[in-house]
């Protein structure tokens, strides 16, 4: 399904995609957070840019880690440790592999919800990452369960996930630097939420 | 002696606590981790580091930090050393950091430090 070639420039358009919605992702971070989130992931993916020869013909799981170490390093904010450690979780799980399959999307995105509960300590309904995330994970091993395809198993779950963020703008924050909003988050939609639909979709284009 | 990093999203205010500790504990090492290493407010994981190794002893390094991704940054960096004798406190930033360094430079093992670093996260301001 995928080879390392690809995983390569998933990464490569994960950046490129993030870099032209950075000001709309600072924006909503303007809103209820400390307005960095899409100017700190572009230089994350910058630096994962910069990491790609190291990458090359390394195998997914190093790939991946590498990636997000790349991450944890130069983010700067919340994003880092938990983009990075959801990276690094993936790699973990990966580690050898020259080929994914479409069961190991599922793995993938284990491994990211697990990472960023882990490194968050945090649950889904806290108006997080976790509720585009959590959604998406189910939503993809449900269609592939069912005996669906990657492809359509990868659309159903940005669905998730876009569903997921609109569920954001209706709950208070109760992680993460939107928490000391309480009240005045109702309303708006979380910026990681956005930022993992987001990375998502551009995995989705190109399986 | 054991030694301490703090950690905040602004390099002034992470410089700031350092500086405020040396009005009791002069001579404890510490280290500064502030802000993004361009400048600009965050935390940045080669700051974080490298203050540990700056002052790394035996004794041990218990790091200080403000919030969010100062916490999880620091986490990280742990557990990539996980041979060093290094520990989170759990704690108010200014008020641990005082009260750790008065501490240390008295003779107090990390161990005992940490204990009284959960007495810190209870004390009352107004009562």
């Amino acid at each position: 399904m995928v080879n390392q070639e690809q995983v390569l420039e998933i990464l490569h358009a994960i950046g490129e995609k993030i870099t032209e919605e950075k000001l709309f992702l600072t924006e909503l971070d303007n809103v209820i957070g400390d307005g960095d989130h899409g100017i700190n992931l572009a230089r994350g993916f910058a630096e994962v840019e910069k990491k790609r020869p190291m990458m090359e013909g390394k195998d997914i799981g190093t790939m991946l880690k590498t990636a997000g170490m790349a991450l944890v390093s130069t983010v700067g904010g919340a994003s880092g440790p938990l983009y990075g450690t959801a990276f690094m979780q993936a790699g973990k799980a990966l580690a050898g592999k020259t080929e994914l399959d479409a069961q190991d999307l599922v793995t993938i995105l284990d491994a990211f919800v697990a990472g960023v509960q882990l490194r968050g300590k945090s649950v889904a309904g806290e108006k997080t990452m976790l509720d585009a995330m959590i959604p998406a994970r189910d939503a993809v091993k449900a269609a592939l369960d069912a005996g669906k395809d990657a492809k359509t198993a990868l659309a159903e779950g940005v669905a998730a996930a876009e569903q997921g963020v609109e569920y954001t703008k209706t709950i208070i924050a109760t992680k993460g630097r939107a928490s000391y909003l309480g009240e005045r988050s109702l309303g708006h939609q979380d910026p990681g939420a956005t930022s993992f639909t987001t990375m998502l979709k551009v995995v989705a284009e190109h399986v | 002696m054991v030694g301490f990093v703090i950690v905040s999203h602004s390099e002034t205010l992470a410089n700031g606590v350092v500086e405020l500790t040396k009005m009791m504990a002069d001579g404890v090492p510490i280290r500064a981790a502030g802000g993004l290493d361009g400048g600009g407010f965050g935390t940045s994981y080669e700051k974080i580091s490298n203050a540990i190794e700056d002052i790394y002893s035996d004794d041990g390094v218990i790091v200080l930090m403000d919030m969010g991704s100062a916490v999880m940054t620091a986490e990280m960096v742990l557990e990539a050393m996980p041979e060093r004798k290094l520990v989170l406190a759990d704690c108010p930033l200014v008020e641990g950091a005082v009260a750790a360094t008065v501490s240390a430079i008295a003779g107090s093992s990390l161990e005992e430090i940490m204990d009284e670093l959960t007495d810190v996260r209870e004390l009352r301001k107004l009562s």
